[in-house]
């Protein structure tokens, strides 16, 4: 009785996991209930009930309903199908004059806007890809295919591969210095001479269109969000899915909407890449001390001029952190939609993924590696560019970047023009170096993935018979085994002894959209292995942050390494893994672990970081050894950071897991997939990517109202 | 005086919801008490004062008197709930956007508690920014506010960042962007608030060797009763936003208005304070012995002069003339008299 009134949290908890694995084991499973099998798959078995909703009819397998809920969301993906195709095909008809046919045409209006959205992408994309590769759909753009038949010379030649490399140098050096001038240059010289020339510059064409429209629109939203608390409060909800929302999932509406191609893809990175983007301008205007907002508007500045010369340059650390993150979703979409047809080096990667050739996939990997990293650096430097006033320049100094890419430009084009006499009959390798006429490793990494697999075959087969027998088929079977009722009780109980009425019933609606959506079998295996990445994860992420945090340059070191893991496209994961561990689960719950560990271990050392200086001294005074420092000081104080830590983990987990469909799992992912090849799989990847993103807010919204008043109990924020 | 450069007709500033109707209910008698249990919370209460073009008016209250509400009511940085500011003579409250730009821009400069500088731009860059702002072109803004870093004395600093700078060198760098525009009318919010006690006897020091040279018409915000004396023409101390009383040092020393007035004199050094003439009896100017002092002197400055005296001690002013006399038991007086001794 005295524990009880010591601790009452505890023993409500310990209640809480009483009566759940009480229900656990007070409810049966049916006899005839088979597992995972989808319980609205559209077919039709005598053995269904059946139900009607909005005139749609839903089928499904009636079980005791504390067992598993009825479906009775199961209309949702059909009605959203139907609402789309209503909305593209037949809402609003309205007269467009058409410009090929020469009269007027009649066409929803949806679908016009789309078209022409569609068709300004992609005049976008074609300029940018042609300026780089060559190529006349710019100039027919402008003109027309007879023009360009009648006068063939004038395509665009598209720029020697020299001039480009030149010229990313140039501007790496005039932004930052030698370094990433080094870093440009010797990327660029890679990528040509490994063949990668052609769908690097596609897959660049992409990212310079997407990544500033994203940032355009992120940085407008956010702005607007900030003015005005009644657009705060119409984007928020939307923000806030979209963040848990799997990529994947967006591929499917977009390709509904605007059709197969690079322009659906440059739309469906916005769409994925701006609401980050909106967070973090928000939140780094609210952080602006109202003192400088009074010295801006003292200074007499203009409403324009306070944002643009004042909050917005006071706000860059944060805008920052968001045009970094704009970069990191456009080359982790340039991979991903290549599943809607977006040319460049994600297809080539997918294609090498699928044909399980791991050398050409690494090399694809690697080259959207590098450009990731060095648009990421450029980016970075660019912001933290600074003017000298005061320099007394001459000419030549003050244009010398100008005057040497123009020195290289002219050098360039008499290579180019060299190399055909040189390369006579064959490829001007001074040009361009084709696609796979460049040097190849793929061969090599082919041959040390087969030379791995026949020196380790044994032992790699025996830890993954292992792991898969012993410890993941019981786990997902346990998973498994949890009665809806129970899971619902479980989560609602947590909501309720974390955060109150308000957060229980979150969540609660939460879990029960998911649970009345078809496919709660599904999205326990999705949280199966969400759970497994997210435990080991920690524990490496929490072990190696706090080794690192020992010493300040380690701790500075891993935080690089961090930085650059975390620029690699999420697909980029999935090559050593496949490498290693072929097509299993093993490979990817192994992908999930490395990319998860990457927040778990950052938040870790800035969790410790920000412990203030005087508690170390007081600490320090009172004769703390370093072990007790960290478990008696360090810890609880971080502990709340490193929480956060957590959510991150569990997002970065469940985006591994879904991208994990790849390779063959057997979760939400995998129907995503699916749906991506289904014409009707518009409303099915919808709602299913809105079950992930609702497991993910379930534990985000846990986490940071437990976050929350933890922080406000000790008084730091 | 000369002429009247801000003048504030019952000003008030009131917080919340229905501060605007509340006022006009009330019939000016705001009753904080009453206002509060209503949800609003007065900043300013009935602020009427004016300030002569080369005056230096210090606003001295405790955190939470309305000392800064006000100052943001004359800069418009907020807009008072009720009551009449004039800046030369133009209505502020009846100014639209555009031309509370022009007054910003043209008229006045504003130096902060917490110095405000933009990180971004170094210290340079930070003082040509408001004449950027206006419109001036980079190499006379720049070459202008090259002479405000030679003038706060921070020749070679500026290219530094203002993270690169200690407190005191970034309210320099505040001080001078806020003279940049040569305002006529200068704000200053807490400007050494945040600095070291050393340092802000320095930048005090400073200030008042600008102000020599400058003769702006000054509002300066400060919660520091001596540095309220050491710099004021005239010292406003304000108590939940009230002005208790508006009055020159040595009047505010020597009769304080209020209870509340009277327990910041307490601690006074006045002979520190107060000069000859505040307290000489200008009645008799018979029977005088051979020292003179002037009328302005500090009394610190003469007293040891004048306690060695026997007889009274003649007060002449510029010209020489005797304006009155003082007996060294007054000196006696004047600086323990008022003090409570022991307690």
């Amino acid at each position: 009785m005295e524990y009880l009134k010591k601790y009452p949290k505890l023993f409500q908890w310990l209640f809480l996991l009483i009566v759940f694995f009480a229900l656990c084991f007070a409810i049966d499973v049916p006899e005839t209930y088979k597992f995972i099998r989808g319980q609205a798959e559209f077919v039709k078995d005598p053995n269904q009930s059946v139900y009607f909703f909005l005139g749609k009819e839903v089928r499904y397998y009636a079980f005791d309903v504390f067992w598993r809920l009825p479906p009775l969301l199961g209309w949702l993906p059909i009605w959203i199908n139907d609402s789309l195709f209503f909305l593209m095909n037949e809402w609003m008809p309205m007269e467009f004059w058409n410009e090929d046919t020469q009269e007027f045409k009649t066409r929803p209006l949806l679908l016009e806007i789309s078209r022409n959205l569609t068709s300004f992408m992609t005049f976008l994309i074609e300029l940018i890809r042609e300026i780089l590769l060559g190529g006349l759909e710019t100039i027919v753009a402008f003109t027309s295919w007879d023009f360009i038949d009648a006068y063939p010379w004038l395509e665009l030649p598209g720029l020697p591969w020299t001039i480009v490399a030149a010229g990313a140098a140039l501007l790496s050096y005039k932004l930052s210095g030698k370094g990433l001038a080094l870093f440009a240059g010797l990327t660029m010289i890679y990528i040509s001479i490994f063949g990668q020339w052609k769908p690097s510059m596609q897959t660049l064409s992409f990212i310079l269109v997407a990544a500033p429209l994203s940032f355009i629109f992120g940085l407008g939203l956010g702005i607007a969000a900030y003015k005005s608390k009644r657009v705060e409060k119409a984007l928020y909800p939307i923000l806030l899915v979209m963040q848990t929302m799997p990529q994947y999932a967006v591929l499917v509406p977009a390709l509904v909407l605007f059709g197969v191609g690079d322009h659906a893809a440059v739309i469906i990175t916005m769409v994925v890449a701006v609401p980050p983007m909106i967070l973090l301008t928000i939140l780094g205007l609210r952080a602006i001390p109202p003192e400088v907002i009074e010295a801006g508007r003292m200074s007499g500045c203009t409403n324009w001029q306070l944002m643009f010369k004042v909050l917005i340059p006071t706000a860059r650390r944060d805008i920052l952190i968001g045009v970094n993150q704009v970069i990191m979703v456009c080359f982790s979409m340039a991979v991903i939609s290549a599943f809607i047809g977006a040319k460049g080096l994600g297809f080539n990667l997918l294609l090498a993924l699928n044909q399980l050739n791991i050398g050409l996939a690494l090399e694809a990997g690697l080259c959207i590696s590098l450009i990731a990293i060095l648009l990421d650096k450029m980016s970075l430097a660019w912001a933290n560019k600074q003017t000298d006033y005061f320099g007394n320049l001459t000419f030549f100094q003050r244009n010398k970047n100008a005057i040497f890419f123009a020195a290289s430009f002219v050098i360039g084009i008499i290579l180019a023009y060299v190399g055909t006499f040189i390369f006579k009959g064959s490829f001007n390798y001074l040009f361009e170096i084709p696609h796979n006429k460049g040097i190849s490793t793929a061969d090599f990494w082919n041959k040390g993935v087969d030379w791995i697999f026949d020196t380790f075959f044994v032992y790699i087969k025996a830890f993954n018979t292992w792991l898969i027998q012993d410890v993941l088929q019981p786990m997902r079977a346990l998973y498994l085994r949890m009665p809806a009722v129970a899971t619902l009780v479980l989560a609602v109980g947590a909501g309720y002894l974390i955060g109150g009425v308000r957060s229980a019933l979150v969540v609660a609606a939460l879990t029960l959209f998911i649970a009345l959506s078809p496919w709660w079998d599904r999205a326990l295996v999705t949280l199966y292995m969400a759970t497994f990445g997210v435990v080991i994860s920690c524990l490496i992420g929490f072990t190696v942050g706090t080794l690192c945090f020992q010493n300040k340059k380690s701790a500075a070191f891993m935080l690089g390494v961090c930085d650059i893991f975390q620029t690699f496209p999420s697909f980029v994961y999935l090559i050593p893994v496949m490498m290693l561990f072929g097509i299993t689960d093993t490979s990817v719950l192994i992908a999930v672990i490395v990319y998860a560990t990457i927040p778990a271990t950052r938040y870790t050392i800035e969790g410790l970081r920000s412990v203030p200086v005087g508690l170390h001294e007081a600490a320090t005074m009172s004769g703390v050894n370093k072990f007790q420092r960290l478990t008696k000081i360090e810890f609880p104080l971080a502990f709340p950071h490193m929480m956060l830590g957590l959510n991150q983990t569990i997002v970065f987990a469940l985006f591994m897991v879904i991208i994990g469909a790849f390779i063959g799992t057997e979760d939400l992912g995998q129907y995503i997939l699916k749906a991506l090849s289904d014409k009707n799989g518009a409303g099915i990847g919808l709602t299913l990517g809105i079950c992930v993103a609702f497991i993910g807010l379930i534990f985000d919204n846990l986490i940071r109202t437990w976050v929350g008043k933890r922080k406000k109990h000790l008084g730091i924020d | 005086m000369s002429e009247t450069v801000i003048k504030c007709e019952s000003v008030y500033k009131i917080f919340g919801e229905n501060a605007k109707k509340m006022l006009e209910e009330s019939n000016g008698n705001v009753d904080a008490k009453t206002f509060q249990e209503r949800g609003c919370i007065v900043g300013v209460n009935n602020a009427s004062f004016e300030v002569a073009k080369g005056e230096m008016l210090v606003v001295m209250g405790l955190s939470g008197s309305g000392k800064s509400t006000l100052l943001r009511c004359i800069s418009r940085l907020t807009d008072a709930t009720g009551g009449k500011i004039f800046i030369e003579g133009q209505d502020l409250l009846e100014l639209n956007n555009k031309e509370l730009i022009e007054l910003r821009r043209n008229k006045m400069g504003m130096v902060f508690q917490s110095f405000a500088l933009l990180p971004h731009k170094t210290v340079v860059e930070n003082i040509a920014f408001p004449l950027q702002i206006k419109g001036t072109n980079t190499e006379e803004s720049i070459s202008r506010a090259m002479e405000m870093v030679k003038l706060v004395g921070l020749d070679g600093r500026e290219n530094y960042f203002p993270r690169e700078l200690s407190g005191g060198q970034q309210q320099r760098v505040g001080i001078a962007r806020s003279l940049a525009v040569e305002p006529d009318i200068w704000f200053l919010d807490e400007p050494f608030s945040a600095l070291d006690p050393l340092i802000r006897k320095e930048m005090q020091d400073e200030f008042l060797r600008l102000q020599e040279k400058l003769q702006k018409t000054i509002m300066f915000i400060t919660h520091d009763f001596d540095e309220a004396l050491k710099l004021a023409d005239r010292i406003a101390i304000m108590k939940d936003g009230i002005i208790e009383q508006l009055d020159t040092p040595a009047n505010i020393v020597l009769n304080p208005a209020t209870e509340y007035v009277r327990k910041f004199t307490e601690e006074v050094p006045r002979e520190k304070v107060l000069i000859i003439e505040d307290v000489m009896d200008a009645s008799s100017k018979d029977n005088l012995g051979d020292l003179k002092v002037s009328k302005d002197e500090i009394i610190e400055n003469v007293a040891e002069k004048i306690l060695t005296q026997e007889k009274l001690v003649g007060v002449v002013d510029s010209n020489n003339n005797i304006v009155g006399s003082i007996k060294p038991s007054k000196i006696i007086d004047t600086v323990f008299g008022g003090r409570k001794i022991g307690s």
